[in-house]
């Protein structure tokens, strides 16, 4: 599916040991998480994938730094995250991961460019030097005509590309995208599949969360989630994940 | 420092932006607030404009002034009392002179005696009933701030010889003289021939308080030869520092017990009054507007709070995804508490402009409606105006803004 360029594997970024996750609803509880150990390095361009209800995105919430785990150890380049408190993470959140959501999650009322402006503002950019690096972003992702409109006025592929430069513009450690391609049609789908393979060609960390084997392919490493375990977690280029067993 | 800067600017812009979208609800619910601030406006300049009314229709005649009166002028429940007292009379203030002149290092300055009486006065056609006629001497002018628009006072000769002389107020001059002056025409006080000298300047009248304009003032020796049956005589003292007003009184008073020939066991049989005095009959007034006033923008604003932390507690659910959002963009507790407390602030903050404007407006109307009552609003009322609105904003934003920041980043990302 891709070239064989695969890039080396730089310094571990996340080290989770042993992460459990579990939600008290009344009388039930609900194990999303039951123990999962992971590595990734920068540079790497991973794939959770698994079925619906498995845990990729509680795993990916707390790889974000959105959620802290109910046990375990999470170290975010060498730094404990389960010792933080809610403005550290939220300070993490915004210099080092790079969220791109499957509904888009753009501000409504604001143009591509003040929705792209939005990290910078939380990090304490000038106004002039925000709206710079926040155009010159929106022209990477091609979207340097389209900077003064608004979602309603774009195409959902032209959205989420909005949000991918949203994700970008801080040049975060990690870029974490969840079913990145769940709202759009697969041409669309797959011209952000290769935006994000640009990305990590030209040094970007890359998570992407998926429950479809055709858009996992894009990634270098795949990690099977089942009923909150990692169930496998091998290195995906050549593999036809197709032909990899599991039920939705 | 400088981040919480943007952020501000930065929800400034959001709440802007959030009440354009939705300019209907932001209206209905900014309504308590304007309507408060509606309140509280008018009821300032409805206070201050009274207190500037009654000080400038003071301000004609001195408040440097005690009077020698047969009556307090606070209310009194023994009027009997006051009633079998003798009367004030005219020679009083030549014997007062003569005490003063004779007193050293006197505080008093000089006593001039009024006597007055209600009685119709004509022109031709024109009839004006129970006017204010008033008999005085030449001093009066020490006294009071006689400033005729046309014509002059009369002089010492006159006042004197008691020449049929008159100066006629405001009024009257409207009244009896529609078109053209009337200076050296001759009116008729209950058919008693008085030549006009002199016509005053306009003093306004102010919530029916005693004015200057709807007098006419004659000599005294005339005066007396036509009216003094059943007329009431005061007399004025004008004294030198109107700082020891207290001291002046004594003395005056010490004078009138010589005068009257009173012995140290009686009490006084007359009265020292002053203007100080007449000035708490105003506080109930300005009190009762208070209380409405207070009442009316306390509710409303009570009313409009409630409906502002409804209104932002609706924006903070619609809005839950939008705060998961930017909490995983790095937005802190703090930046969210900001932008829904900035959001309710600046409803607040329009719905006091708006107040403000109404406000004006209406100070504007009653102004051209009533235009002796001296309205306008003041710096400080606009200032007290915004201040009141800003807090409004904060108080009733607080507790939604707070639990928007509280929301769990995730759980708010999950929110549909
Ligand atoms: N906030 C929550 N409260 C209760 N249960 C939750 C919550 N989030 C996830 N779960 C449960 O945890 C499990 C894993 O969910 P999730 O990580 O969203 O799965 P996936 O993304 O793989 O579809 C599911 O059974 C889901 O119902
Ligand atoms: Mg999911």
């Amino acid at each position: 599916m891709h070239p064989n360029n695969t890039r080396p594997p730089g310094p571990i970024v996340i080290d989770i040991e042993n992460i459990t996750k579990h939600y008290v609803m009344g009388q039930e509880t609900v194990h999303a998480l039951r123990g999962v150990t992971l590595q990734i390095h920068r540079n790497e361009y991973l794939a959770i994938m698994g079925p619906s209800g498995s845990g990729k995105s509680t795993l990916m919430n707390m790889l974000g730094c959105l959620d802290t785990p109910s046990a375990g150890r999470y170290e975010f380049n060498g730094k404990d995250v389960s010792a933080m408190d809610d403005d550290e993470l939220a300070a993490i959140r915004n210099r080092e991961i790079g969220f791109v959501f499957q509904t888009f999650n753009l501000l409504p009322r604001s143009t591509s460019l003040r929705n792209v402006e939005l990290p910078l503002i939380y990090a304490g950019i000038a106004p002039a030097t925000r709206e710079e690096m926040a155009a010159q972003v929106l022209r990477e992702v091609g979207l340097g005509d389209r900077m003064h409109h608004k979602p309603n006025e774009l195409s959902g592929g032209q959205r989420q590309r909005v949000a991918i430069a949203r994700a970008l513009v801080n040049d975060p450690s990690i870029i974490l995208a969840d079913e990145p391609t769940g709202n759009l049609d697969s041409k669309t789908g797959e011209e952000i599949m290769q935006l994000l393979e640009n990305l990590y060609q030209r040094g970007n960390t890359i998570i992407l969360v998926t429950h479809e084997a055709d858009i996992a392919t894009h990634s270098r490493r795949t990690v099977f989630l089942r009923d909150g375990l990692i169930e496998s977690d091998r290195v995906t280029e050549g593999v036809d994940t197709q032909s990899l067993a599991f039920s939705n | 420092m400088k981040r919480l800067l943007y952020e501000i600017s930065e929800s400034w812009k959001i709440a802007v932006a959030q009440m354009q979208a939705n300019k209907t609800r932001s209206m209905l619910t900014a309504l308590g607030v304007i309507i408060g601030i509606v309140a509280v406006t008018l009821m300032g300049t409805a206070i201050t404009g009274i207190q500037k009314g009654f000080d400038k229709s003071m301000s004609i005649i001195g408040d440097d002034v005690l009077y020698v009166n047969q009556f307090p002028w606070s209310r009194v429940d023994d009027w009997w009392n006051y009633r079998a007292r003798k009367k004030i009379r005219t020679e009083y203030a030549d014997r007062l002179n003569r005490m003063i002149a004779a007193t050293p290092n006197s505080n008093l300055l000089i006593a001039v005696p009024t006597s007055s009486i209600l009685r119709s006065v004509r022109y031709a056609d024109s009839n004006v009933r129970n006017v204010f006629v008033r008999g005085t001497n030449a001093d009066y002018s020490i006294v009071s701030t006689v400033d005729p628009k046309e014509g002059r006072f009369f002089n010492e000769m006159e006042a004197k010889g008691g020449a049929n002389v008159c100066l006629i107020g405001y009024d009257i001059a409207d009244a009896l003289f529609p078109t053209g002056s009337p200076i050296d025409k001759v009116i008729y006080i209950n058919g008693n021939p008085f030549k006009v000298i002199g016509v005053g300047a306009r003093q306004g009248s102010f919530l029916g308080l005693f004015s200057l304009d709807s007098i006419v003032t004659v000599p005294l020796p005339a005066f007396q030869r036509y009216f003094s049956a059943n007329s009431e005589t005061d007399v004025l003292v004008k004294v030198k520092d109107r700082e020891r007003m207290a001291d002046a009184k004594d003395e005056l008073t010490g004078l009138m017990r010589r005068l009257r020939a009173l012995p140290p066991e009686k009490k006084n049989d007359f009265d020292i009054n002053e203007q100080q005095a007449f000035k708490s009959t105003l506080d109930p007034i300005k009190n009762s507007i208070a209380i409405a006033g207070l009442f009316i923008t306390g509710l409303s604003l009570f009313v409009g709070a409630i409906g502002i932390m409804n209104i932002t507690f609706v924006s903070v659910k619609e809005r839950t995804k939008e705060i998961g959002t930017r909490k995983a963009l790095g937005a802190r507790r703090r930046t969210i508490l900001l932008q829904f407390l900035i959001e309710s602030t600046a409803l607040c903050l329009v719905g006091g402009l708006i107040g403000l404007l109404l406000a004006y407006l209406m100070c504007f109307g009653i102004g051209l409606a009533v235009p002796s009552f001296p309205i306008e609003l003041s710096l400080g009322l606009v200032m007290i105006s915004m201040l009141v609105s800003v807090m409004t904003g904060l108080i009733s934003g607080f507790a939604p803004a707070w639990s928007a920041s509280r929301l769990d980043p995730v759980t708010a990302l999950r929110y549909e």
